[in-house]
């Protein structure tokens, strides 16, 4: 699935200073039956954002027009839990590009890379210093700077440099996707599965 | 660099295909199971690139996630499901998989049908939609779960891209208490190290704890893995997987058979072999264990009462909302808790072995009356087995009915939903909020716990009902 080019970003941010936030409240089960990538978007964080007669829960973040952005900024651990790569499709059609946190689960991590939302890995302190600059002013902006794996909190100036393996990385800066790399390395996959018996 | 390998760096290393520079490592996968609600995206994305599947083969497609556990027999009535399962259906038919659908005989959850018919062998590389495809490290393989982006690779390319994680022992030693199962095994080993404790590695589990184990209880073990971060877990193959695999379906017959047994015995991690992080537990410290928050790292000694928010790791704002969903307190004892339903199934425990320890408290008792009860096999071999081995009459004695097999209630895809607010023994893996329905409580604990909360109507330590049984 193509994605859009991921080069530098400047945004405000979306606050969920909560632990542990697993891919079952990003995108809950039920929603899960479509055969098409359509509409998760909206229903991204469902049962926190909506009471069950779907009328909105208005102390939550993604329901309070104080905040908005490109960018969610979430507790340690965030994406734990299920595979469903449907948690990162509601990430990437809500319009959330980047997602900040001080610990990711492994699966989520890979699956953002895949569809296009860069997952950025800050130290707890810097986290703790992008909550305050957002509890300062909502719409403080951050910029997340690919080429240089960087991110800045614009008011203050602070800065954390952040991890991203370079293929990756590539990736994401071109727009390219893992399966046309591998397409073109088909020889070398046949030749190997000869030698790999059922 | 030593030459010494662990069992991982054996099975992972023979099985790449091409490294990439400063990037992931390309590797082949021997085997790739697909699902409803995870495959139909992938396929949809195969064929806007023109690509085929090259090696159907190594596929294997079965109906499990969004399936009725009632009445497989009628159409199915969720218009989105039916469409799931046609997709499913369809694509499976048009790519030349096999494809073991609502009703077939082999159908089942795809982490209990997989080992069933021997597609689980040691030293494999098998990938799967659903993080949950560890359970099949238990015969010494390298399973982990995917995403849709990547179910599409494996499809088109039988590879995967990945970095290869970092190496981690978990070895227990002793002998397990009376009443504790597999399950409190790594029940307690997640509320060690947490949730996020083995993020970014692969765990091998040694010592006599699992060398004990029977191939039932080291699958329920590898398949909870991924509730601790880890990528997957594994065992090394003994005598006891080369039995339980021998003579299976697909698993080598004749000579194809001693040249795998011969290659197969090599897979241990060989002495002297080092990992990135090794830890230590005694079986004697482990008690029968059950979760009282909404991820599965809080989980404590059924005995012991709720820790305080100090007590534990993470922030304290997290704990108290986690408990509040729960509406429990810290301090309280879980002992005597009312409870409302009690599902037993999912490819953590619906296997023979959990209805076995099921039956073995329920028998010549009765249902509590506040209790509803799903009895949900993994598939429908472990159906049959289940009435052949008189646990049917055992269950409908004591006032419960068995469903038809899938994964129901453990991720409340279908209509096997706990309603808001209400209580759920669950021998599945998860206990997030909303997981098994919204606003659902989950209470994860073995089937042991399992039985002796539906024959009670609260949290029971199932060593009572059980000493009582022997005495
Ligand atoms: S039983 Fe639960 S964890 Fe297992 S495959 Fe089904 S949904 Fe996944």
């Amino acid at each position: 699935m193509a994605y859009d080019k991921f080069n530098i970003l400047t945004s405000s941010a979306v606050p969920l200073p909560i632990e542990n936030v697993d891919t079952d409240q990003i995108i809950p089960a039920r929603f899960l039956k479509a055969t098409e990538r359509k509409g998760f978007g909206d229903n991204l964080f469902r049962d926190w954002k909506y009471n069950s007669d779907n009328s909105p829960k208005e102390s939550f973040v993604l329901n309070n027009p104080i905040y908005g952005g490109k960018i969610l900024v979430g507790g340690k651990n965030f994406g734990s839990g299920s595979s469903r790569e449907h948690a990162a499709w509601a990430v990437y059609d809500y319009g959330f590009r980047c997602v900040v946190s001080s610990f990711f689960a492994d699966i989520f991590r890979g699956n953002c890379l895949n569809v296009g939302v860069l997952p950025v890995q800050v130290s707890p302190e810097f986290l703790h210093k992008i909550f305050q600059a957002i509890e300062t002013d909502p719409k403080t902006q951050l910029e997340v700077n690919l080429q240089n794996q960087t991110i800045t909190i614009n008011s203050t100036g602070e800065s954390e440099s952040f991890d991203i393996n370079e293929y990756k990385k590539g990736n994401l800066l071109n727009g390219f996707d893992d399966i046309d790399y591998l397409l073109n390395i088909k020889e070398n996959i046949e030749t190997f599965a000869q030698n790999t018996p059922l | 660099m030593s030459a010494q390998k662990t069992l991982f760096d054996k099975v992972w290393d023979s099985h790449v295909v091409h490294n990439i520079e400063n990037g992931p490592q390309v590797l082949f996968i021997d085997r790739h199971l697909v699902h409803e609600v995870t495959s139909p995206v992938a396929f949809l994305g195969l064929k806007n690139r023109g690509a085929d599947v090259l090696y159907p083969k190594r596929t294997f497609a079965t109906a499990d996630h969004n399936t009725p556990t009632i009445n497989q027999h009628l159409p199915v009535e969720d218009p989105l499901s039916a469409n799931q399962l046609r997709a499913l259906e369809q694509n499976a038919k048009e790519h030349g998989i096999s494809h073991w659908g609502l009703g077939h005989e082999k159908n089942g959850i795809v982490h209990v049908v997989g080992p069933e018919y021997g597609i689980t062998q040691p030293g494999a590389t098998i990938v799967c939609g659903d993080s949950h495809t560890s359970t099949h490290g238990a015969f010494g393989a390298i399973a982990f779960g995917i995403g849709t982006s990547e179910v599409e690779m494996v499809l088109a390319t039988q590879c995967i891209m990945q970095p290869k994680p970092k190496k981690m022992r978990i070895n227990i030693t002793g002998t397990l208490n009376f009443g504790v199962t597999p399950k409190d095994v790594a029940l307690y080993i997640i509320s060690k190290l947490t949730t996020s404790g083995a993020t970014g590695y692969f765990v091998e589990y040694a010592g006599d704890v699992f060398e004990d184990m029977s191939m039932e209880g080291r699958m329920t073990v590898c398949n909870l893995s991924i509730e601790m971060g880890a990528r997957g877990g594994m065992i090394a193959p003994d005598k006891k997987t080369f039995e339980y695999i021998k003579g299976r379906e697909f698993t080598p017959t004749g000579t194809a058979w001693d040249k795998a047994m011969a290659y197969w015995k090599t897979l241990k991690t060989d002495e002297g072999a080092t990992f990135d992080k090794e830890l230590s537990f005694n079986a004697s410290d482990i008690e029968p264990m059950i979760t009282y928050g909404t991820n599965p790292g809080m989980g404590m000694g059924i005995s012991k009462s709720i820790p305080n928010a100090d007590q534990v790791e993470g922030g304290k704002a997290t704990y108290e909302k986690s408990l509040g969903y729960m509406a429990f307190n810290q301090g309280e004892d879980m002992i005597g808790k009312p409870i409302d339903f009690v599902f037993i199934g999912s490819c953590t425990n619906g296997r023979i072995e959990d209805f076995r320890a099921f039956a073995s408290i329920v028998k010549g008792r009765q249902k509590a009356t506040n209790v509803t009860a799903w009895l949900v096999p993994g598939s429908h071999k472990v159906e049959s087995a289940i009435k052949e081995e008189g646990l049917l009459d055992i269950f409908t004695e004591a006032g419960f009915e068995l469903r038809e097999p899938g994964c129901s209630a453990c991720l409340a895809m279908n209509d096997d939903k706990v309603p808001a607010g209400k209580y759920a023994v669950s021998t599945s893996n998860r206990n997030f909020e909303g997981r098994q329905g919204p606003g659902s409580r989950t209470l994860l604990a073995s089937p042991l716990v399992a039985a002796a909360a539906a024959v009670t109507g609260k949290v029971t330590d199932p060593r009572e009902l059980m000493e009582a049984t022997v005495n």
